[in-house]
């Protein structure tokens, strides 16, 4: 293959607008998902729990493939996966040092399971790569409803639970003083966690779900410090990459989680270029 | 009649397993009164602490901070506690972590953003850090934090300060500052100030009475009646010698070769096993 056919591949808007209604639905829930990955980024970063989420993602790579397996519904069975992932780890990983390692020794436990139980199946091939590299091709109706529902159960949870929450993860020892659940807080902030990876999963795969779920925050944390513009910021990103992503990825016949990784990826780069261009001290330390 | 204590103590013990802290502990903290608390590593300064947050409870006696039980989170009780170092990862201005001092601990988000507002300018006039307000916390000294952690204790207009080591690691600058804004606390709004520290020198002016910790032991009284070597010695149960040097007091161990308590930079040791429980 040369330069110009994967250009043809990647890139080709002729049946563009024929195309466009077929993914309504994975649009709608990639929306969703931005919205999900732009808020949750954010605590995952202020808890430095972006290794964590990797483990939790494979483990519940782990469950979805279980669920192909046996003919169950992947998203039920990926949030199940990622709901024990969290449990272990909101339990016996309560500092970062223990949780490093339970993550270390718990990832390619998951991904060794996924792996035996997509040999087992016997179905679609496609159906299981896509499970570790993203599918949203065609969502249906009812799976469009799970993933909404789960995408408003996380957003809402987030909202009830913000300020004690920050609070928690910025300075645990003042908030525990002040009388902030914060042992509790951590594992509700897993079980949210754990819902958000189980919908990221469906449309970027569990080998990416870094891409939706820190990038964006991390990239807004490069530019400001205020929180209500992180937040914006953020979801923004987030949102440009997952939506962006389906709509080029429409363009050639590759899958899609090339382009949202990569949308997402390209937006960092550049927040810490203006970083670097706005405050170059900062970067001496 | 005297007013009701601040901070009340009865008949007070801590221990961890077999190894007691303290015990027969009888305290009362009047308003405005500053009482240091010094000691070793691991003699129960931070547990001390942690007994009047509610975050530890006493093993026998009772402790109560304005008259009732202690309870955790009380708006009665202010901290301050050690420096440690915020990460980058935290998308937060100076303001914003204050205002998490005045409504971090309740639910969902923030709506009365204009009240917020204004209670934080006061908190950061009141710690001379209005200049760097609106500057991220990443991009802070340790002595710029550590005074927005001073504005959050403040938040409330607590009954009593509890300082963890809130000097450590911090230059001489933030250091008087710190500790005049606490003295401040105390003298006028009649805050009691319970200021743990290894190192009296910095808050020497301020302190009225003086709770010296180690070997399970302990001893209250003034400044001088306590940093004796004669009281130190038999507290530790070996030889110490207690120096008054140009204003300053330097405690040594009776050979001379370490400084008494010992320096707190392994103090990590004492929050695990103080929080480990």
């Amino acid at each position: 293959m040369n330069f110009s056919d994967l250009l043809e591949k990647a890139f080709n808007f002729q049946d563009y607008g024929l195309l466009l209604p077929l993914v309504t639905n994975s649009l709608i829930a990639g929306a969703a998902l931005g919205i999900v990955g732009g808020l949750i980024g954010i605590f995952i970063m202020m808890r430095d729990m972006a290794f964590a989420v990797h483990g939790i993602a494979e483990l519940s790579f782990a469950g979805a493939a279980f669920a192909l397996l046996i003919g169950a519904d992947v998203v039920t069975g990926s949030v199940f996966g990622s709901m024990i992932a969290a449990l272990i780890l909101g339990i016996l990983g309560t500092r970062a040092r223990d949780r490093n390692s339970i993550t270390g020794v718990l990832m390619p436990f998951g991904l060794g399971l996924g792996i035996l139980f997509l040999s087992l199946y016997e179905g679609r091939s496609a159906n299981k790569f896509g499970l570790l590299t993203g599918q949203i091709v065609a969502v249906d109706d009812v799976q469009l409803n799970g993933m909404l529902l789960l995408s408003a159960v996380v957003v809402i949870a987030l909202l009830l639970v913000w300020r004690p929450l920050t609070f928690a993860s910025v300075d645990p020892v003042v908030a525990n003083a002040r009388g902030v659940r914060t042992s509790g807080l951590s594992i509700v902030f897993m079980m949210i966690l754990a819902l958000a990876v189980a919908v990221t999963i469906q449309v970027v795969g569990a080998l990416l779900v870094l891409a939706l779920l820190i990038t964006p925050a991390a990239a807004a944390m490069r530019v400001t410090s205020n929180p209500v513009t992180t937040v914006v910021l953020s979801i923004v990103f987030a949102e440009l990459a997952v939506v962006g992503g389906i709509l080029l990825a429409l363009a050639g016949s590759l899958p899609i989680s090339p382009y949202v990784t990569t949308i997402s990826f390209l937006i960092y780069v550049i927040c810490r270029g203006i970083e670097a261009v706005r405050s170059p001290r900062r970067h001496q330390v | 009649m005297t007013q009701t204590p601040i901070v009340k103590f009865e008949d007070a013990r801590l221990a961890f397993g077999s190894r007691v802290l303290w015990e027969q502990l009888d305290l009362s903290i009047a308003a405005g009164e500053f009482l240091a608390v010094l000691g070793p590593n691991g003699s129960g300064k931070t547990s001390f602490i942690n007994t009047m947050l509610g975050t530890t409870a006493l093993n026998h006696g009772r402790v109560s901070i304005a008259g009732e039980p202690v309870r955790r989170g009380s708006a009665a009780v202010g901290l301050i506690p050690q420096q440690r170092p915020f990460g980058d990862n935290v998308p937060l201005r100076a303001r914003d972590l204050v205002a998490l001092g005045v409504d971090g601990a309740k639910p969902g988000i923030r709506m009365a953003r204009r009240a917020v507002r204004n209670k934080v300018d006061e908190l950061l006039e009141l710690v001379g850090a209005s200049g760097y307000a609106n500057r991220a916390v990443s991009d802070l000294s340790g002595g710029e934090q550590q005074r927005l952690r001073a504005a959050q204790a403040l938040a409330s207009d607590p009954r009593v300060l509890l300082c963890d080591e809130p000097l450590l690691s911090l230059d001489l600058n933030h250091q008087q500052a710190i500790s005049e804004v606490i003295h401040r606390q105390a003298v006028e709004r009649g805050s009691a100030v319970v200021f743990v520290t290894h190192e009296i020198n910095p808050i020497l002016p301020y302190v009225d009475r003086v709770l010296y910790l180690a070997e399970g032991r302990f001893h209250l009284g003034s400044v001088d009646e306590v940093m004796q070597s004669s009281v130190l010695t038999e507290l530790y149960g070996a030889p110490v010698a207690v120096l008054r040097v140009n204003g300053r007091i330097v405690v040594v161990s009776g050979d001379g070769t370490r400084a008494l308590p010992a320096d707190g930079h392994d103090h990590i040791e004492d929050i695990e096993l103080e929080t480990g429980k």
